[in-house]
């Protein structure tokens, strides 16, 4: 199981068009990807749930890859939240 | 007459009679079902239609407001593949034997009531979404039709609108939209924007003005019910001067950028990847004064290859057709992180490793690059621009690196065109040294933003030194002034890419100086040709 925290930078947050590419983008890896805030956590294929957490802009949320390639899907996961959120 | 006061989403003015848009309200009974199977087959190929009309509906929207608009179609479809919601679509039918209709339509109002209960005033617009899907498959499962054709022109009323009406009612029609919902944010109020039809929303009016002139006052947030004659004089002129506005900027297009006294200004475009040529061109852009090449590192996982780089430049270059394209080499750094290139944590970052600093101490990444621009020459009028040079060994260095690549390329038999070299003023110290690098280099261009972070001490995101910012500061036009004088004693050219460039206040002051060219996003070439045209 590996790990990163991520500090969120767009204003809006993690709202509708990125939630769906994030999604998107999960699905293409072979780990099993957990989004957790806080207490919350839903995996990062869920769009509603994960919109539902109504992350904000300078919230910090863990990103957790477990089984398969969990470098290369976390490596993909801190790209993707880099250039999106 | 009456006043109906709501919040202005789009200005514009809009005089016409009112066309309430009932909203459907497709009555679903909860029944009692027998065949669980056959429900949720049902159910599965309604999503599947409902799918598929989100595609089509997307690639309407795509052509009609710009894939960025069009996004939340996508999003629709996503949200029709959520496995919560369909998984609790299928629960309740399983566990409640109940019909397929009552088991969509009670699943959006759960999860829209999940939506509307959150504290964030996007989120909450969300739960309008979930309801628009839901109801779109509700009418699949029903077999009725989704939009009311409009048969004549009018302002619309409605309590809501979903976007997915927005986007399909005939837009020759739609003279206003006014809702008594929504929000200035809504995807509705989004799209009204793009497609230029005045809107305004939480406007508290009663549903019994169908058929009765009205005035939408897109400027006011304002809709004026039955107006008196006096009222609808004064707002048919104040719509013939906004259609005059607009007509005069569409008459500008096709004509050159030429002040009254006859010296020609060059009205280029600042563009940020292939996508944006179109628009550029379409509003007359003569070239591309800025096109930065961080997209081709930002839109990639590692490097991106000569061969990957040269595609996107000789694109643009071919779309050009012969017409400049400036490409400015990696500005990443400072605000702008890229994870790959490791470029690790600056106490302070806007002063730190970034830009022409990287490229000069990791040559390999500079040299692909430089490879890729020179061979994509070939194929069109392409310069080359270096950001953030403080020093002229920096610029004479860039030159080395440059005669080795085409030297290199000349042994290998890749054929390349001739290329200008130029380097940004973004520094103050670029502006005091700019009469020896004007010795160095073919053309200046200012790129204002940074200058005037670096002259002024101000960053800009900081919105408590808002009272300390002023763009117009002499400093910085005293700086643009130098520059330019400069340039003209050595003979090159000079132009400004920064935002002050689409500055409308300042045109006939950078005219004044003798500025050659101004680069500015599409958006801003026809207003800023029309102020060149108004120069003396």
């Amino acid at each position: 199981m590996l790990s990163f925290v991520y500090t969120i930078k767009d204003k809006q947050g993690v709202h509708a068009r990125p939630a769906g590419l994030l999604v998107k983008s999960v699905k293409e890896l072979d780990s099993k990807v957990t989004i957790q805030k806080g207490e919350e956590a839903t995996e990062g294929t869920r769009l509603m749930a994960l919109m539902g957490m109504g992350i904000k802009c300078g919230e910090e949320v863990t990103v957790i890859a477990e089984g398969g390639d969990e470098e290369k899907s976390l490596a993909a996961m801190r790209l993707f939240f880099e250039e999106n959120l | 007459m009456k006043d109906y006061q709501g919040k202005a989403a789009f200005s514009g003015i809009a005089i016409g009679r009112i066309i309430e848009m009932a909203t459907q309200e497709d009555t679903v009974r909860r029944k009692h079902i027998m065949d669980v199977q056959q429900e949720l087959n049902r159910f599965r190929k309604a999503r599947d239609l409902a799918s598929e009309q989100l595609q089509i509906l997307y690639q309407k929207a795509e052509k009609e407001v710009g894939a960025t608009n069009a996004a939340i179609f996508e999003v629709h479809q996503m949200m029709l593949e959520d496995e919560d919601y369909i998984d609790s679509i299928i629960n309740m039918i399983q566990t409640q034997e109940v019909n397929a209709e009552y088991a969509v339509a009670m699943t959006g109002d759960n999860f829209a009531g999940m939506f509307a209960a959150m504290d964030d005033a996007y989120m909450q617009g969300r739960a309008a979404d979930v309801k628009d899907i839901s109801a779109r498959v509700v009418r699949v499962l029903n077999g009725t039709n989704e939009t009311q054709a409009l048969s004549d022109a009018g302002i619309l009323v409605a309590d809501d609108l979903a976007p997915s009406e927005t986007v399909q009612l005939d837009k020759e029609k739609v003279l206003a939209f006014v809702t008594r919902q929504g929000s200035t944010n809504s995807h509705t109020a989004i799209l009204a924007r793009t497609m230029n039809i005045p809107a305004i929303v939480t406007t508290p009016v009663p549903q019994q003005f169908a058929g009765k002139m009205a005035i939408v006052d897109g400027f006011l947030g304002k809709l004026i019910v039955e107006p008196d004659e006096e009222t609808l004089n004064i707002y048919r002129q104040q719509q013939q001067c906004e259609l005059e506005k607009r007509r005069l900027l569409a008459e500008l297009k096709g004509r050159p950028a030429v002040t009254k006294s006859g010296r020609e200004i060059k009205l280029y475009a600042n563009i940020g990847g292939v996508g944006d040529v179109g628009a550029a061109l379409q509003n007359d852009a003569e070239g591309i004064g800025l096109f930065r090449s961080e997209f081709l590192y930002l839109q990639s996982d590692t490097y991106p290859t000569e061969e990957e780089q040269l595609k996107a430049y000789q694109q643009v270059a071919e779309m050009m057709a012969g017409k400049k394209v400036i490409i400015r080499t990696l500005d990443i750094g400072a605000d702008k992180q890229i994870g790959y290139f490791n470029l690790g944590k600056e106490d302070n970052p806007a002063m730190g490793y970034r830009a022409v600093r990287i490229c000069l101490t990791r040559e390999d990444i500079f040299h692909t690059q430089l490879r890729a621009l020179y061979r994509a020459s070939a194929f069109g009028n392409i310069s080359i621009m270096i950001p953030m040079i403080i020093s002229l060994w920096e610029i004479r260095r860039v030159k080395e690196i440059i005669s080795n690549v085409k030297q290199e390329l000349e042994q290998q038999g890749i054929s390349f065109g001739k290329v200008e070299l130029g380097v940004m003023i973004e520094t103050p110290a670029a502006v005091m040294i700019s009469e020896e690098l004007a010795q160095e280099v073919d053309f200046f261009s200012i790129g204002t933003n940074d200058l005037t972070q670096y002259t002024l001490a101000i960053d800009r995101q900081n919105e408590r030194l808002d009272t300390f910012f002023d763009p117009h500061h002499p400093a910085i036009l005293r700086m643009i002034e130098m520059t330019v004088t400069n340039a003209h004693k050595a003979g090159i050219w000079v132009g400004i890419c920064g935002e002050l460039g689409a500055d409308t206040e300042l045109t006939a002051a950078f005219v004044r100086m003798g500025i050659d060219e101004l680069s500015v996003s599409h958006a801003f070439l026809l207003p800023v040709k029309k102020n060149i045209i108004d120069c003396d």
